[in-house]
């Protein structure tokens, strides 16, 4: 297990107030929110920073990781010293972190610290008090989980195997995660980011009423190829500059399948063919648009140069034709 | 487990969530969905609370604006303010690529 330096992920001195980590927090969290950052780890960096904010905004917590000393390097193999954290109790009941299903999401360095139910997740308690509120029996409640799939799986429909992880409360307040695996149809024609409800499938209901459900939000796996915007597909095309010259017809591959595009003559770098109706399936199926790219041959050889030399020479172009020098 | 396989409902455009799926969904009181309706944030059909109903992508607006508050401390009228500048952003970057 690794050492975390929670100090370095907030870039703040061990004698920061709490005024600081506060601060610092807040400053990293519109940073890195997922919802808001376009960073590709920002989920992973917001994680990191909810860890660390969670244990340096708790008084307790805070001391008792301050107890551990000073000589520990980020990423140090560790084991927490036998009976460290004796007479610290816990009075716990932070907020969970980003999704709040998500308390498993905290780093084995956190969970062999501060336990598994120390982020304040606490279902029994949740429960007792829709119960209270309420007086008759309640729905579960609903779960959130996220569901990478190929963008491929849009295009057919596929049925795909998830595993969740769920915390479990047993009959002594124990707290346990609990695997178990559904197979799940994806319906052709998502988008990313779609949600899907699975009824029934979220958290049982303690109170003898019906299910929670499930909500299953899609995420489509970065392609080789092609981005998607909404039910559209982008696709850069790498083309020789004699394709985007002379206008030949060259094979290229869709997610429907390998298609023939015909390239328009004297085409630019940068221009955008727009198939229509060849993006994702739907009622108003998306498009895909094509953007050119001219690749310049490398000029690393003797013939190459020849080639671009007899350009210079029998070709009469200026690209700076327009600027005075 | 079992070797069923479940079929779920595509929460779009056209789909449609009453305020207590809604609530159940977010964890939240429906005096909040009423704050975010009143806030522009949500437009759900029907006149009273009770008969409000949502279309499908109401549930990622509800759920983000939750995030926002919990994580960033954000008001209701800061995260409506967000929202735009969200939605305006990938627009934006959409035709960045077109």
């Amino acid at each position: 297990m690794e050492y975390k330096d929670y100090y370095k992920i907030m870039a703040l001195d061990k004698d920061a107030t709490q005024v600081d980590v506060k601060k610092a927090y807040r400053k990293l969290a519109r940073k890195y929110h997922p919802d808001v950052s376009k960073d590709v780890d920002a989920e992973q960096k917001f994680k990191e920073v909810n860890e660390a904010y969670q244990v340096l905004k708790d008084k307790e917590k805070r001391a008792s990781y301050d107890q551990l000393g000073a000589n520990w390097q980020a990423g140090q193999d560790f084991n927490p010293p036998p009976g460290w954290d004796a007479g610290y109790e816990f009075s716990g009941a932070g907020k969970g972190g980003f999704s709040g299903t998500d308390s498993a999401s905290f780093s084995d360095f956190f969970e062999s610290l501060f336990g598994q139910n120390s982020t304040g997740f606490n279902p029994q308690q949740t429960n007792q008090r829709r119960r209270d509120r309420s007086g008759y029996s309640v729905k579960g409640e609903d779960h959130h989980a996220k569901v990478l799939i190929d963008l491929e799986d849009a295009f057919k429909g596929a049925v795909r195997e998830i595993s969740l992880q769920s915390p479990k409360v047993d009959t002594r307040g124990h707290v346990s995660l609990e695997k178990r695996t559904l197979k799940v149809k994806i319906p052709k024609g998502v988008k990313q980011g779609q949600q899907i409800r699975l009824s029934g499938q979220g958290e049982p209901s303690t109170t003898g009423g019906i299910n929670g459900d499930l909500y299953l939000e899609l995420e489509f796996k970065t392609h080789d190829y092609f981005t998607a915007e909404g039910h559209d597909l982008y696709f850069t095309l790498p083309v020789a500059p004699w394709e985007a010259a002379l206008g030949p017809k060259i094979k290229i591959p869709t997610p429907g399948g390998t298609i023939e595009l015909k390239i328009p003559p004297d085409s630019a770098s940068g221009n955008k063919l727009r198939l229509k109706g060849r993006g994702i399936p739907a009622k108003a199926p998306g498009d895909l648009y094509v953007v050119l790219q001219i690749s310049l041959p490398p000029a690393d050889n003797q013939k190459a140069k020849e080639f671009y030399q007899k350009m210079a020479q029998q070709l009469a172009f200026d690209p700076r034709a327009n600027m005075e020098v | 487990m079992t070797n069923d396989i479940l079929i779920g409902l595509v929460l779009d455009e056209q789909s449609l969530l009453t305020v207590s799926e809604l609530c159940g969904a977010c964890q939240v009181q429906t005096e909040w969905i009423v704050e975010l309706v009143e806030e522009g944030i949500l437009q759900p059909s029907g006149q009273e609370t009770d008969h409000w109903l949502f279309s499908g992508t109401s549930l990622q607006r509800a759920r983000t604006v939750r995030r926002l508050q919990r994580d960033l401390g954000i008001n209701i009228a800061g995260a409506a303010l967000a929202l735009d500048l969200m939605d305006e952003n990938d627009s934006l970057r959409a035709k960045l690529l077109r």
